[in-house]
């Protein structure tokens, strides 16, 4: 029980962050895809409909870490708790920007609104990944689960490559989906740039999947049980995929296989710390595991049925509205107006 | 200043902020609801230019409850950790399928709403905004048993050295449980109604969109009124309950020093916390407290002397927002009701409109005082009867929560000046600023 808990956990992050990426990757890459505010119109139009709902992934995904591993929110949130502020201020100020920018017609308010929007994007895709990284790495904490260090501590040489990493890989999908949802200029920039990030982000990944094996012991779950190889294998599969696709202008597919990429990514971190859910590297003695920090087996029972049965409704009706929604946003006004 | 200090002001910045957002959510995705139904029914037009007016100051609103809530969820976490761990097994579980449940739809179907006026039938938009209602308040129920559980502990045992869940079903279907949702929602309907009544009062004032106002005005007083009422008779239940089960907190909210039978209230008191007694007790009436509390002139009020001093929770800040509250939960029915009676004419009655457009905040402030009621009146409990408050803090540094307490405190003061000075200009344009915004044109007042 405790370990499907495990997986659900680790991919209610996934799908988080292969949402909430696309429009944090677009949201990030405003000033340098937006040439004019026709442009400006179009990107907040591509992620308006579903930005919010992305971000309930966030706090399901919270909710949930709280609800089957107490234990592990505790610790996770406490330790890293400048990390995480970070995040949450970022993810207010750029909501705030992504609101309130509509609302004025003053061009110097909405210069305003807009950088705090795409700042408020950048940093929290940077900072996931530096925040995910550590964790994967392990943090120093000690047996009652205090940190010893400080928000620098994080920003070690794996830290600040997961950080880039994250950012990479949230401006590959964001171009993507900014490709798939606009046409004209917009959408040669937004090829162009996928195109780019994806390349690096080849790079990146590779290195990254280097430097584990180096600096962290993930790999160790997977020589144990060498079937799992199978989760980084799709990573890099998805990833080659997705450069293929994206030359091929068929923007469906490769925002289908950038997604898979980010959720076999996240999975890899993840199923590599198991039976962790965030070990510690003072002594593995102290790490947060499936085994002392889940909840009872009755909460666990409870949780699952309500996520087996909900889980997919939810899943049904956000894709009926992505599809909704689907098709060429326009950049003439906002569309917030267009009902108000 | 200490860790737990900092903290417990940060929870309270954070959560008192997030909680001048969500009774609008609330409120008004009723009546907006209402509002549509009758434009799906009826086809008038009116209707819908009235869906559309309250539905921006609905969706602002609406977007910053949403930013000030994500924080809160890991606030528990951040600042609470010791309390996370222990109590997580039933107290996480209810957050995650607050969001799992209502969080999602509420989300997903406002996006519809907001966005869909030329993708979805009438029918379907009409049913967005019903979902959205009806999701919001199934999240205040959860949230709320989480709360109700945190004032009264039920279904659990203490194992593993922390509490586990045993009933399910004992959580969430305790009594307190729907005394608290109903007094929650009850005051987040009236303070939709006051939003929306005195919104219309300033136009009605002003004699523009006369009948436009007049509708959403009578609208939004017959639901006022039948919540204030009920709101009242939930109170005095609401008070019974805490005399029975937390005796500190109802002793704090009446400054309540000495337990007698045929417990007293005076008509004007002020506490005097550090001598143990009140400094002023004005018109003193016998029994008075002893029935509101126990429905009974005889009956014996346990008084703050006969409880532990580590046990009372701080006076002051129980016992006045205690008087507000109930001040103001007194007024509004009787508001209400008066403008029941010159429902007809209205437009003549200046003297109430002005003092209707002046009370928006009062509903506002007696939700606030509630919570703090609620919330400082159960310490030093952060749950009642098993953990304290100084028990439960993150073993972090005070300096890094000094910070964001600074932090929060700047950031959320700016949204909501913000938030404030945006509802105020749409709601003085009135519908024809949100017209003239759908067509293009730029309205400037």
């Amino acid at each position: 029980m405790e370990t499907v808990w495990f997986i659900l956990w680790g991919v209610l992050w996934g799908v988080y962050f292969l949402l909430d990426g696309y429009d944090l990757g677009a949201g990030a890459l405003m000033p340098v895809m937006a040439k004019s505010e026709e442009d400006r119109k179009k990107i907040y139009n591509s992620i308006g409909p579903f930005w919010d709902g992305n971000e309930v992934w966030l706090i399901t995904a919270g909710g949930v870490t709280f609800a089957a591993f107490p234990g592990t929110y505790a610790t996770m949130f406490s330790a890293l708790y400048s990390a995480l502020m970070l995040v949450l201020f970022a993810l207010i100020l750029r909501g705030a920007g992504l609101a309130m920018r509509e609302e004025t017609a003053n061009p110097r308010a909405r210069r305003f609104w807009d950088v705090l929007f795409y700042v408020g994007s950048f940093l929290a895709a940077l900072l996931f990944g530096v925040f995910f990284a550590n964790i994967f790495k392990g943090v120093p904490i000690d047996g009652e689960g205090v940190f010893h260090g400080n928000l620098f501590t994080l920003l070690n040489p794996y830290g600040l490559m997961g950080g880039l990493l994250f950012l990479v890989f949230f401006f590959t999908h964001g171009s993507i989906w900014l490709a798939l949802k606009t046409d004209g200029d917009l959408q040669e920039r937004a090829t162009r740039s996928a195109l780019r990030f994806w390349r690096v982000l080849l790079v990146i990944s590779v290195l990254f999947l280097v430097f584990s094996g180096i600096l962290t012991s993930l790999y160790d779950n997977y020589l144990a049980n060498p079937v799992l190889f199978i989760i980084p294998v799709i990573t890099v599969v998805s990833l080659v995929l997705t450069g293929i696709f994206v030359m091929k202008r068929d923007w469906y597919k490769s925002w289908w296989t950038s997604s898979i990429y980010i959720l076999s990514a996240t999975l890899f971190g993840v199923i590599g710390i198991y039976p962790s859910l965030m070990p510690s590297s003072i002594d593995p003695a102290f790490s947060r595991t499936i085994h002392n920090t889940a909840s009872s087996p009755l909460t666990l029972k409870i949780m699952l049925g309500v996520v087996v049965v909900f889980v997919p409704i939810v899943i049904a009706y956000q894709a009926w509205i992505h599809k909704l929604f689907g098709g060429k946003v326009k950049g003439d006004r906002s569309a917030y107006h267009e009902g108000y | 200043m200490d860790v737990l200090i900092l903290s417990r002001l940060q929870f309270a910045v954070a959560s008192m902020f997030h909680f001048l957002f969500v009774p609008l959510t609330l409120g008004l995705s009723i009546l907006l609801a209402i509002m549509e139904w009758k434009y799906v029914r009826t086809g008038d037009e009116e209707y819908k230019r009235m869906v559309k007016f309250w539905g921006r100051l609905f969706v602002i609103n609406f977007v910053i409850g949403v930013l000030t809530g994500i924080t809160l969820e890991f606030q528990f976490g951040t600042n609470w950790s010791k309390y996370s761990e222990y109590v997580g097994d039933i107290f996480g579980s209810l957050l995650a399928i607050e969001s799992t449940l209502a969080f999602f739809l509420e989300s997903s179907f406002l996006a519809v709403w907001i966005f869909g006026w030329d993708r979805v039938s009438k029918r379907l938009h009409a049913w967005s905004i019903t979902i959205v209602a009806i999701a919001s308040n199934v999240s205040a129920f959860w949230i709320l048993a989480a709360n109700a559980w945190m004032q009264n502990p039920v279904g659990y045992t203490i194992r593993n050295g922390r509490a586990e869940l045993t009933d399910f079903f004992a959580v969430i279907t305790q009594k307190l449980v729907f005394l608290e949702f109903l007094h929650v929602v009850s005051g987040a309907y009236i303070l939709g109604g006051f939003f929306v009544m005195g919104i219309s009062a300033y136009h009605l004032l002003k004699k523009q969109n006369i009948d436009f106002f007049t509708r959403s005005f009578r609208m939004a007083l017959a639901f006022s009124m039948v919540f204030s009422i009920l709101e009242v008779v939930n109170g005095h239940f609401s008070g019974n309950y805490v005399a029975e089960h937390q005796p500190a907190k109802l002793a704090a909210m009446e400054s309540h020093w000495e337990t007698q039978t045929y417990a007293p209230m005076a008509l004007l008191t002020i506490p005097d916390e550090e001598n143990e007694r009140n400094l002023v007790e004005l018109i003193k009436i016998p029994g008075i407290l002893s029935f509101l509390a126990f429905n009974n002139l005889a009956a014996e009020v346990t008084g703050l002397k006969d409880i532990p001093k580590d046990e009372r929770p701080p006076v002051a800040l129980t016992f006045y927002p205690f008087r507000i509250m109930v001040l103001l939960g007194c007024l509004f029915p009787l508001l209400s009701i008066f403008g029941w009676i010159w429902r007809k004419k209205l437009i003549d009655h200046t003297r109430f409109l002005r003092i209707m457009l002046y009370a928006i905040p009062l509903p506002y402030l007696a939700i606030e005082m509630g919570w703090m009621v609620a919330e400082v009146g159960r310490q030093p409990w952060i749950v009642y009867g098993i953990m304290k408050t100084s028990d439960a803090v993150s073993p972090i540094a005070g300096s890094q929560v000094m910070v964001t307490l600074i932090a929060f405190t700047v950031l959320y003061s700016l949204l909501g000046i913000v938030d404030f000075l945006l509802l105020a200009r749409i709601a003085r344009k009135g519908p024809q600023g949100i017209e003239a915004a759908s067509t293009g044109k730029e309205v400037r007042i």
